[in-house]
């Protein structure tokens, strides 16, 4: 078949681009070369319109070991420890086939984890749906639900934190985003940087079907009312094998025969190989009779696109193809040499003794397009001035049983329950806390993870939203009582063809940025997630960011229920009032504009060390962040989960009460403390500046302030606790 | 107490069980599924996971797999054989133990704390264990026990249910069970009670820093039963 352009325009290339492949090649491409181009050119592997704004993240710090551009990042822990992990979307497949596509979503990023010889120890995920109201979102919450823990339960890794939201800019584009932290000796890891020539190149684990053929060309588009016949681009994944790759890869890793290694994930066996081969500044050819295939006849263009799941590339020293045969075999894995490194720069291919591709290595990486978009800086919204008799007919505690049983705000059980959140015998800290804890195996470190994302403030001003988020990742992990370390970011967007789109994406990095830096809290991997687009309808920009911390005694470790009756609940940071964007102006007063709380990075560093420092001196009994639903959502939940009530001081002095208990101000933690010990802890927080308030003392069995609150922990633990299981079940 | 842990292909609780085992004085090895021979142990340990991908029936592959000949053997010969999870399923796959565990009553994958009931102290297992009711954690899609009558006849005549889903005060009604499983059934016995299979994780609550420590009580008291 005679390549035209609108063959090129079928495979999701632009005219301009298909040009620039004639000029590049000096030559017509054939089919399957065009089919490579594709695959390297789209959006979700070339980062053709965000490469030029990621180059601005913050990406350094002394306990990197390894920023973005590998499979995902490293980080120091200590001794001979590190954590590699990473964040990745998988949202289109996932809309398609819910089951199919998140649990290939955990599968790919355990993958991009183990690859760097790191055994995985936790997972998490953040997902958004629709409006529950939606006719779809229940059966795609379930389905998400049941392929997140299809995947990562089966092959025995813990999820240990998430989140969930619901909104309508989702309806027609849902969210799944899938973390994984993994453990590997600092001096142990391998990357996908292929060197030396006429290594052989390895194909390892599944055999290579028809499956997800053009799956990242269909991550690339906007979905139309034909989405359902790009159902068969969806992956299909098996946990087990995976479980089996990952035992078998791990055995090899400990003989010294890996040069590189590489999964194949999105664009297949075509990414996995042209990214070995860039990045060792080398040819590749692959001989690919020798694939191993699950079905006849596949031919070179199928085999190249293809992105059955399971499958690793590997380039070993040259000698070693025996002993490391023996291990996959063991494993029942395939296991076949398919090509060599080569000195050409090219990428050539070979079926049946024929050469059906030959392509500079270059022309499909370094000289992919990268795109300078034209995008729209948004204006800081006006704050709104809330007539004072708005809030008269209101009363505090209907306000507080609507908020805490709002799908946004109430509890997941009903989605973490089906998650293993405890194999492998280290979880400290299960969902439903501030971050997940886990510790180190065998040590008395752990780690802290947690993933956020707030796209409600990020659509209000996307640079204040992108600052705010990453504060948040920086306070729940601060909340558990560990040192943040760094973060992984998947930027979830619409179209960035959109000058609106683009600048909310741009200001979100930039905001991103300066608080990584500010807080010193890198960013050390990531992807970029375009195109969550249905019928010119995008969804809300949505960088979820997932934050590492470490806790050098994991016996130090904190968590939000209350502990005994008798202490002090003290409000640390400063409560200005600020309710624009909160979730009690959404669906209290009806009030969707205003501007997000305002992020000041200062005091968000200055009280969240100094929670630390009071944590040194064991000063802190509980703590929790204050977020969404202001200090009263967090200190109810403070309440549920110790099942015990808090008498709420009747003199704290408040600006207007609702002001106080519901404002979304940044920068704010609630913790318990012993009684006997208020004066140091004042001294404390007076030496380092931060404002505080005495909120209350533990006391109980009911939440109290004034005449205005009165109600059992046990009602507002129904209110929290029964809606998602209702609505799942209704 | 020498032990003996199966690695099937898929098993993910092997590790969490070795740890557990030797936190509390056993002497441990890990033996692969395509082994045919057992070491010499006096307890062997099926643990839970995806064995073969729990693929067309959860522990259908496992049951018919190389080494399981001789643990079917070392369970004949009075042996003590102790299944977790997968394990429990694998049991109920070669026969060793009666009924079969059917997916969860509400479908879904669940993970917990649940509290269950010694309900049978004549034997190596609870024998003179200190508490009667222990937290235990749970983490499967298949728990519901299931048997015909007949067998569920057999299974009480000879005292062979070993485990109870409960809750803190011992009451096992409908209510505090998880799965659907018949009788409240966690755990079960061969009729000679050298078998037991359970569907809670003793091995994942061996510390109070994790969801709990009512484990470590069940190994204790095992190793203590056998000096």
């Amino acid at each position: 078949m005679e390549v035209n352009e609108q063959i090129a325009i079928d495979h999701g290339l632009k005219i301009e681009e298909y040009k620039k492949i004639k000029e590049l090649l000096k030559r017509n491409p054939n089919l399957t070369e065009l089919a490579i181009f594709s695959a390297m050119w789209n959006e979700h592997c070339s980062y053709k319109s965000s490469r030029k704004h990621l180059k601005n993240l913050f990406t350094k710090g002394e306990k990197v070991i390894q920023g973005p551009g590998e499979n995902a990042g490293v980080i120091d822990i200590g001794d001979e420890d590190a954590i590699v992990f990473k964040i990745e979307s998988h949202n289109h497949p996932s809309f398609i086939e819910p089951y199919q596509g998140a649990a290939t979503g955990v599968g790919g990023i355990m993958r991009d984890v183990f690859t760097m010889g790191a055994r995985p120890i936790a997972n998490l995920n953040s997902i958004h749906f629709g409006s529950t109201q939606h006719k779809k979102t229940k059966n795609l919450l379930r389905g998400v639900v049941k392929g997140i823990g299809g995947y990562g339960n089966c092959i025995g890794v813990p999820t240990i934190a998430g989140q969930t939201n619901f909104d309508d800019s989702y309806n027609g584009n849902i969210l799944v985003n899938a973390m994984t932290l993994g453990l590997v000796n600092k001096n142990k890891i391998f990357y996908s940087k292929a060197a030396g020539l006429n290594k052989p190149v390895i194909y390892v684990g599944s055999k290579t079907g028809r499956d997800g053929i053009h799956g990242a060309s269909m991550a690339s588009a906007i979905f139309d009312d034909k989405i359902e016949e790009k159902k068969p681009t969806v992956q299909v994944g098996d946990p087990f094998t995976e479980k089996l790759l990952l035992e078998a890869c791990l055995e090899l890793m400990k003989e010294d025969s890996i040069i590189s290694i590489q999964d194949m994930g999105a664009a297949g066996l075509t990414s996995s190989s042209v990214e070995m081969a860039s990045k060792g500044k080398l040819g590749i050819e692959l001989d690919l009779s020798k694939v191993p295939c699950r079905e006849e006849k596949m031919t070179p263009y199928e085999i190249m696109l293809s992105e059955s799941q399971e499958r690793m590339l590997i380039i070993l020293e040259n000698g070693k193809e025996e002993k490391a045969k023996e291990i996959f075999d063991k494993w029942n894995l395939d296991f076949a040499v398919i090509g060599k490194t080569t000195d050409t720069q090219n990428l050539e291919l070979l079926f049946n003794q024929e050469k059906v591709a030959e392509i500079p290595i270059d022309y499909l990486a370094e000289n992919a397009p990268m795109y300078d978009r034209k995008w729209k800086k948004s204006k800081l919204p006006q704050k709104i001035d809330y007539p004072k008799d708005l809030f008269k007919s209101l009363k505090l505690e209907s306000c507080l049983t609507k908020i805490i049983s709002n799908p946004n705000i109430c509890d997941k059980q009903w989605i973490w329950e089906q998650y293993d959140h405890t194999v492998m015998g280290d979880t400290i800290q299960k969902p439903g806390g501030d971050a997940g804890v886990v510790r180190v195996h065998g040590t008395n470190k752990a780690v802290a993870a947690s993933v956020d994302s707030s796209a409600v403030y990020c659509y209000a001003h996307p640079l204040t939203g992108g600052k705010q988020v990453v504060c948040e990742s920086w306070r729940n992990l601060i909340s558990v009582g560990s040192q943040p370390v760094a973060i992984t970011n998947c930027l979830n967007f619409g179209n960035p063809e959109k000058e609106k789109n683009m600048g909310e994406f741009v200001e979100c990095v930039n905001g991103i940025s300066e608080a990584a830096k500010f807080l010193n809290f890198p960013v050390v991997s990531g992807n970029v997630s375009f195109y969550n687009e249905t019928k010119d309808k995008g969804i809300k920009p949505t960088p979820s960011i997932g934050g590492v911390g470490i806790l050098n005694d994991y016996k130090n470790m904190l968590t939000m229920d209350l502990k005994k009756e008798g202490n002090l609940i003290l409000v640390i940071g400063k409560t200005e009032g600020h309710l624009d964007q909160s979730i009690f102006s959404r669906i209290i007063l009806l009030e969707k504009k205003g501007p997000p709380p305002e992020v000041n990075l200062f005091n968000e560093k200055n009280n969240g060390e100094t929670i630390l420092k009071l944590l040194d001196k064991k000063l802190i009994i509980s703590c929790h962040d204050i977020s969404v639903g202001g200090i009263i959502i967090a200190l109810s939940k403070m309440c549920i989960k110790g099942n015990k009530g808090v008498k709420i001081n009747s003199q704290i002095k408040l600006l207007n009460k609702f002001n106080y208990f519901f404002a979304e101000d940044q920068g704010r933690y609630i913790i318990e403390i012993e009684n006997n010990n208020f004066a140091m802890v004042k001294k404390v927080l007076e030496e380092n500046s931060v404002h505080f308030d005495e909120l209350g003392v533990v006391d109980g069995n009911k939440l109290t302030f004034k005449d205005e609150l009165n109600i059992s922990i046990q009602d507002l633990n129904k209110k929290y606790k029964s809606w998602l299981k209702n609505y799942m079940i209704s | 107490m020498k032990s003996s842990v199966i690695i099937f292909p898929g098993s993910n609780c092997d590790r969490d069980m070795d740890v557990a085992l030797k936190k509390h004085g056993y002497k441990n090895k890990m033996v692969w599924h395509d082994d045919i021979d057992l070491p010499k142990c006096d307890l062997v340990v099926l643990p839970g996971g995806f064995s073969y991908g729990d693929y067309l029936r959860c522990g259908s592959i496992a049951g018919k797999s190389k080494i399981i000949k001789s643990v079917i053997e070392f369970a004949n010969s009075g042996g003590l054989v102790l299944g977790i999870c997968n394990g429990f399923q694998i049991l109920t796959e070669t026969g060793l133990l009666p009924g079969v565990l059917q997916q969860n009553k509400y479908l879904n994958f669940i993970c917990k704390n649940v509290h269950v009931k010694v309900n049978n102290k004549e034997n190596s297992y609870f024998k003179n264990i200190k508490k009667e009711i222990l937290e235990l954690h749970i983490a499967h899609n298949e728990g519901n026990y299931f048997c015909t009558k007949d067998e569920l006849e057999v299974i009480k005549n000879n005292n062979q249910i070993a485990l109870t889903y409960c809750n803190t005060e011992g009451s096992d009604e409908e209510e505090f069970n998880p799965n659907g499983a018949l009788n409240n059934i966690a755990g079960l016995f061969n009729k000679n009670k050298n078998v037991l299979g359970m569907m809670p994780h003793p091995e994942r609550m061996i510390d109070k820093y994790l969801s709990g420590n009512d484990g470590s009580i069940f190994f204790e008291n095992l190793i203590k039963n056998y000096i």
